[in-house]
């Protein structure tokens, strides 16, 4: 045979966040020698997290920067291989499949794609223009710089909490402004929240806009009561997103089935709408987006691409009768 | 491993040290986890860019008045000062391509 390209590959997994490290495991075990490519948010949503108390095996909790290189270490160990790169492009239209970092190409037979999703802005602008100027979508990257100030929490879902609990120990006081008039987070994280004393609570409230541009830096938030229409001003230093993510899917556009929401879509198991694709974790689940279900769904993802690397994935009995009626 | 080629700035010399030329300037701490996401790339460019860029690094735990006087206010940022002016601010993760058009626009 003659010499393999170390650019080609049978497997590439873009994305290290659980489903991605997960993927490279059993892709590895499998002896596909995979290639991770790692994106720029290497390690994924759990890099930026603290303590995590809900991945099975830790019953202490476990940090989860450390967990993560856990898992990057065990893929490792049974030969996965790892690239530091963003993916600029991919091309899905025939196999082997290309796929490009900056400047580099590299083909594969089959591809994983686990790029997860990112957090969520406001769709205001103004939020992206005062990002690193007070708006932040990182408590724990970010709440240093509001020691002894006043700040606000936008959102209602775990994130939300997490982010207000994390900064009560830091700011003078947090204001969680949220546009229902009940939370979306879990009965544990709304209890801590709610019993902690400097986190109050702005209910029914949108933010409408973010001051102030001119200065460079946020001095308040404009508010809209959603009931009323009244709108008032909360003075604060900082303010931090917290409302959901929104699914890393921009290179995949008109390449792959998705749905309104902009996830993956995927059929039995972890197949895209090409085959030799397949997608596991948060790109392709907006409904459970737990670290755990991540990882299982990476385990998918590597079977499953093992099987058609084989020869031994069968077309689902839905695809089937697609077929038959054409 | 760090580059040797990208300094450490202080509050001390920060004014100072950015006065001549293009100066890349990452601000960084200990427990920032994207921080060390973008440090490998920030020794990348160190490299390459030796003797026309200089690259140097400020921990904002133990110079807290420079990230102030710039509001810098969310980490990772990197500041791209010419001859002492400040030219260009980027907020979080980027990559390398990108950062390299950004630098090649001011040398």
């Amino acid at each position: 045979m003659s010499a393999v390209s170390p650019h080609t590959r049978s497997v590439i997994i873009i994305g290290s966040g659980p489903a991605g490290l997960t993927a490279a495991l059993y892709a590895s075990r499998a002896n596909l020698k995979p290639l991770l490519i790692e994106g720029i948010e290497a390690g994924g949503q759990l890099m930026l997290t603290t303590l995590v108390e809900n991945f099975p095996g830790f019953r202490a909790g476990v940090m989860g920067p450390d967990l993560m290189a856990e898992m990057r270490a065990q893929a490792q160990h049974f030969g996965a291989e790892f690239l530091q790169g963003d993916v600029t492009s991919v091309d899905l239209s025939r196999r082997p499949f290309t796929i490009n970092v900056d400047k580099v190409k590299y083909t594969a037979e089959a591809l994983i794609i686990a790029t997860g999703a990112s957090a969520k802005w406001l769709d205001l602008g103004v939020d992206k223009k005062l990002s690193g100027r007070g708006v932040s979508t990182c408590a724990t990257c970010d709440g240093f710089f509001f020691k002894g100030l006043p700040v606000a929490v936008i959102g209602g879902g775990d994130t939300a909490m997490e982010e207000a609990i994390y900064l009560s120990k830091l700011a003078t006081k947090v204001t969680v402004i949220h546009r229902r008039d009940q939370l979306r987070a879990s009965k544990v994280m709304q209890d801590k929240a709610m019993t902690t004393a400097n986190i109050s609570f702005l209910w029914n409230k949108e933010v409408v806009d973010i001051k102030d541009l001119v200065q460079g830096k946020v001095t308040s938030l404009v508010l809209k009561d959603t009931i009323t229409g009244e709108t008032s001003e909360l003075a604060v230093d900082g303010v931090f997103i917290g409302i959901g993510h929104t699914p890393n899917t921009a290179l995949f556009k008109g390449q792959l089935a998705m749905h309104d929401n902009g996830y993956l879509k995927t059929h039995d198991g972890s197949r895209t709408s090409v085959p030799g694709v397949f997608a596991a974790g948060d790109v392709q689940d907006h409904v459970y987006r737990q670290a755990v279900t991540a990882a299982g769904s990476g385990c998918m993802a590597a079977i499953d691409a093992e099987r058609f690397l084989s020869g031994t994935l069968h077309e689902s009995h839905a695809a089937e009768h697609a077929e038959a009626g054409r | 491993m760090a580059s040797e080629k990208v300094k450490t700035f202080t509050d001390a010399n920060f004014g100072e040290e950015v006065k001549n030329g293009v100066v890349l300037v990452d601000f960084w701490a200990t427990w920032c986890a994207p921080c060390r996401r973008i440090a490998p790339i920030v020794d990348q460019l160190a490299e390459e860019y030796n003797g026309r860029l200089t690259v140097a690094k400020v921990d904002i735990d133990e110079n807290p008045m420079t990230p102030s006087k710039f509001m810098v206010r969310g980490i990772p940022t990197l500041l791209l000062f010419k001859n002492g002016d400040l030219k260009e601010t980027i907020v979080g993760l980027e990559t390398k391509d990108r950062l390299a058009q950004m630098i090649d626009k001011h040398l």
